[in-house]
């Protein structure tokens, strides 16, 4: 999937990829996607209910091994 | 004489449109609201700097409004310097004391069941050091954010600081000790109406 800015949250724990994914989508505009890899396993449930609760698309989660990879498009 | 019968017709008219149109009227206006959050921060211990921390910055990543009123101990957690806080196993038989370094066998021992808290911690100096400097050294180990980054992050997230005057005054603190980030000094007065507005309040 193409994307147009990536934020590496892996080690991080909560709730710092949220904090983090909030900040980097912030310098987005409207329409662009996100890439963000993660390592928490809490942060699976955690996106989709920032994505819910901010308006932001959450296109795709994929885990891959023990790594988590999340798009969003930023509203 | 036809009035009550009209007024019937007009009641029961109302109620079914009513019925028709309100739920998603209520959805509608419940969607368009900010949901807000108001929390007492009592606590100035490192772990309990977390809850308060971890909660209202995630809920300003969330779009939500949020303010925390420091109060008592909470107020440690406004200090400029917080780099210095503590955490005490001592009387907490419920926190795990577990070494961050080692062998798998030796991480998982939980040495508050051994070291009986009250009988030998308290007598041993620099006790509470140790534990204090394991748990940072488990924070980090974990990737979970320090106190003072956390805290940082909250106040650029928008969240409200406030710190509770009596207490200020109470424990001899004076404004200066805080962070300028604390815009507003104030009593139960003024944070009882706030909670009441906020969808959650909570005290930690």
């Amino acid at each position: 999937m193409n994307f147009d800015k990536e934020l590496d949250a892996k080690g991080l724990n909560c709730p710092l990829p949220i904090l983090r994914a909030k900040k980097a989508l912030a310098e987005m505009t409207s329409g662009q996607v996100l890439r963000i890899m993660a390592t928490d396993p809490g942060s699976v449930k955690d996106f989709a209910a920032f994505a819910k609760q901010t308006g932001n698309e959450l296109l795709s989660t994929a885990e891959k091994g023990k790594e988590y990879e999340f798009f969003i498009k930023r509203k | 004489m036809n009035m009550p019968t009209d007024q019937a017709a007009l009641d029961a008219l109302i109620r079914q449109r009513l019925d028709e149109i309100l739920p998603q009227k209520l959805e509608e206006l419940k969607a368009a609201k900010t949901p807000s959050m108001t929390i007492i921060a009592t606590k100035g211990t490192l772990d309990w700097a977390y809850p308060p921390f971890i909660l209202a910055s995630t809920a300003a990543a969330l779009g939500w409004n949020v303010s925390i009123f420091f109060t008592f101990y909470g107020l440690n957690l406004l200090k400029k310097d917080i780099s210095d806080l503590k955490v005490s196993p001592l009387g907490n038989p419920g926190m795990p004391m577990k070494m961050p370094f080692g062998p798998g066998w030796f991480k998982s021992i939980d040495w508050n069941k051994f070291l009986m808290p009250n009988l030998i911690q308290s007598n041993l100096p620099g006790f509470e050091s140790v534990a204090t400097m394991l748990m940072k050294q488990t924070i980090k180990n974990n990737g979970v954010a320090d106190i003072p980054e956390l805290r940082s992050l909250s106040i650029e997230a928008g969240v409200n600081m406030i710190g509770c005057q009596m207490t200020v005054d109470l424990f001899g603190f004076t404004r200066d000790d805080f962070i300028p980030e604390v815009k507003e000094y104030c009593g139960a007065a003024t944070f009882l109406p706030m909670a009441q507005q906020a969808d959650v309040s909570l005290y930690m």
